[in-house]
């Protein structure tokens, strides 16, 4: 059992044309100090993913079936007075644009303290001391001075350490990361993961990192989970599923990306989008775009299946498998 | 080969001073943002140059003086041999240039069928004339960007990015364009859907003979997309050449800090050494050469004297090190 355990979570969106199912049971787990990437297009449903488990989901969105287990209790049932102790203590977030997660009006230093008042019991001395100690850890110059000047008086990479300073400042077991350096410069981006990587490996945390950017994971993450259309096209360790991907989408995922060190006449290309919630084909939801697919994937969906050394939904993948065709 | 873009020593400042009133009680002076510090470059017909930086280093700007949107403070850029002013005031020469944008959600008129939309260049410059034709070249038009013609009559909120990304393109071709500046056509698209754009653009290069000037921060695609590469940053073009050489052996510290700092799927399971440093802001540019405080081999020499291009095989370098023979 994980730190964290998604069993078969899925997520409606009642609409006046009908349900639309956004995560259609997912299931995976969490160790407690790994990296877990999360990648996926936009609507995938990666960051619902991430909503669901810290208890934000935007009504009407709702948790229709399905369980998440934090170190083993539930907590996809608790109210929202029951998820806020838990929620910041046990699980932190960063999210996309620093600039709306930090309050304006505070100083950083303020929104330091109380967050780890409110979570740790800290007197006042201590948790200031703690606020310096956690913006030098992220890497903020002359912090005991910088500690009272307010989010506009920082550029965006440093804005984005003071985000991470607060969702790791009280010591969280588990950090979802949605989009963590998407807003940044390349040059920053490098200096941010290396940041989340090496803080959370010398706390012991677990990260969820959600991200389009499959760079990113490559270096960042443990293992990987590929989505598509609200399901997991494919789960594994980080290096498998960049080198020798077994589902098809994966495959074509990795090949559509520009390579810095060979350049190619054409990119490999996955052909259509992908299909909205509304009208997801019958089978397996890739079979359109897919050029493997067989008849049974247009009749039957595909469940994670052993694919080499990772898990994928695919017939095929899995057959080629099974047969050691690979 | 004929050069149809170039660019000589151009400049672009904006005044940023606060207000008169403002400015008189704090006893302050003006306060110009150089956006754009004497850039040059030439962009033969048929070929790619690609201009790559972080955000805020004038690469738009660029984009923007290219198809005369803005005009240079100083310095000229000449289109097809004239000079980018008249030749906007001649119908004939403005319509041989066009303009493809990043977002395509902002960049289509809400309001307007997809075919519209797609003839508004073509009514505009009065290239057709009969209904019918405008509808033939409509049609065909969206077809060569892997649209259907039947698409014309639907509005852009029924497409995804990636096709309306294509029906900008669309528009950008009924013109019959030569020339087509491309500023980060791809950075709000997912992967998939960036190589499908990607490979219509080359595809239509190859095919129309066009010349692009493309604008990205993303190295890798602009590694696949470019015959020339320049590398900006802080307004001033700090290496510039084919883009094989720069990949293969940047020489800038700043292209070689930009080429470490990308993540990249080949890194898999491997470490890098982190930089360090932001960008500063442009308005109060370091002394010198404005990259030396995030430089590893900045000496007293690039604080205070700003590097001019020096030539290394087929590639301008503007950097005091490479010049002396320390990077």
């Amino acid at each position: 059992m994980g730190l964290l355990d998604v069993i078969d979570l899925t997520v409606e969106f009642p609409t006046r044309r009908g349900t639309l199912r956004a995560l259609d049971a997912i299931s995976f787990e969490i160790a407690p100090g790994e990296i877990l990437g999360v990648v996926g297009e936009s609507g995938a449903g990666k960051s619902l993913t991430g909503a669901a488990i810290i208890g934000l989901l935007e009504p009407p969105g709702r948790v229709a079936a399905g369980q998440i287990l934090f170190d083993g209790k539930r907590i996809d049932r608790l109210s929202s007075e029951q998820m806020r102790p838990l929620r910041g203590r046990h699980i932190g977030a960063i999210f996309q644009d620093p600039l709306t997660t930090l309050n304006p009006l505070i100083s950083v230093g303020r929104q330091l303290t109380e967050t780890m008042q409110a979570h740790l019991k800290l007197s006042d001395r201590d948790a200031r001391t703690r606020a310096v100690k956690w913006l030098e850890d992220v890497g903020i110059p002359a912090a005991s001075e910088r500690v009272d000047a307010y989010p506009h008086e920082f550029s965006g990479g440093m804005r984005q350490r003071v985000v991470i300073a607060l969702a790791l400042c009280a010591e969280p077991r588990l950090v979802i990361a949605d989009e963590p350096t998407t807003a940044l410069d390349v040059s920053i981006q490098a200096q941010i993961i290396a940041l989340i990587r090496n803080l959370t490996q010398s706390h012991g945390t677990s990260v969820m990192l959600v991200t389009h950017d499959m760079g990113v994971i490559a270096e960042t993450a443990d293992r990987v989970a590929v989505m598509y259309a609200g399901r997991i096209a494919e789960i594994g360790p980080v290096r498998d599923v960049v080198l020798s991907p077994g589902h098809p989408y994966t495959q074509g995922l990795m090949g559509s990306i520009p390579a810095l060190d060979v350049r190619v006449d054409r990119l490999r290309q996955i052909d259509g989008s992908m299909p909205r919630l509304g009208s997801i084909p019958r089978g397996c939801a890739f079979n359109p775009r897919c050029v493997k697919a067989v008849a049974l994937c247009r009749q039957e969906r595909p469940d994670l299946m052993p694919a080499g050394a990772t898990l994928a939904a695919c017939f095929v993948a899995a057959d080629l498998a099974a047969t050691g065709r690979v | 080969m004929r050069s149809v873009l170039e660019a000589i020593e151009v400049s672009r400042h904006f005044d940023v001073s606060r207000p008169v009133l403002q400015r008189m009680m704090s006893g302050e002076g003006r306060r110009t943002l150089r956006a754009v510090d004497r850039v040059s470059f030439d962009i033969p017909a048929g070929t790619t140059l690609s201009l790559v930086g972080e955000s805020g280093c004038g690469k738009s700007t660029v984009a923007r003086l290219a198809v005369g949107l803005y005009t240079p403070t100083e310095g000229e850029i000449r289109f097809e041999g004239h000079p980018l002013s008249s030749a906007r005031a001649q119908p004939a020469l403005r319509r041989k240039m066009n303009m493809i944008f990043q977002d395509p959600y902002a960049s289509l008129n809400p309001r307007w069928r997809v075919r519209d939309i797609v003839a508004e260049p073509i009514r505009a410059f009065k290239i057709l004339a009969g209904k019918a034709d405008i509808a033939d070249r409509v049609t065909q038009l969206l077809t060569q960007v892997g649209l259907s013609g039947a698409d014309g009559e639907k509005f852009p909120h029924e497409f995804s990015g990636g096709q309306r990304q294509r029906i900008s393109i669309a528009r950008a071709l009924s013109s019959e364009p030569e020339f087509l500046v491309c500023d980060e056509p791809t950075s709000a698209l997912d992967v998939s859907v960036q190589a499908q754009i990607l490979n219509l653009m080359r595809d239509l290069q190859q095919n129309l003979g066009l010349t692009y000037l493309f604008i990205s921060h993303n190295l890798s695609v602009v590694r696949h997309m470019s015959d020339r590469l320049g590398v900006m940053y802080l307004g001033r073009i700090v290496e510039q050449g084919p883009g094989e050489d720069i990949f293969r052996t940047p020489r800038h510290p700043y292209t070689r800090l930009l080429l470490d700092a990308i993540p990249d799927v080949s890194m898999v399971g491997r470490s890098r050494m982190p930089v360090s440093g932001e960008v500063p802001s442009p308005i109060s540019p370091p002394p010198g050469c404005t990259f030396h405080p995030r430089c590893p081999l900045a000496n007293a020499r690039c604080r205070v004297e700003k590097p001019e291009p020096t030539r290394v095989g087929g590639v301008l370098v503007v950097c005091h090190a490479v010049e002396e023979g320390r990077g």
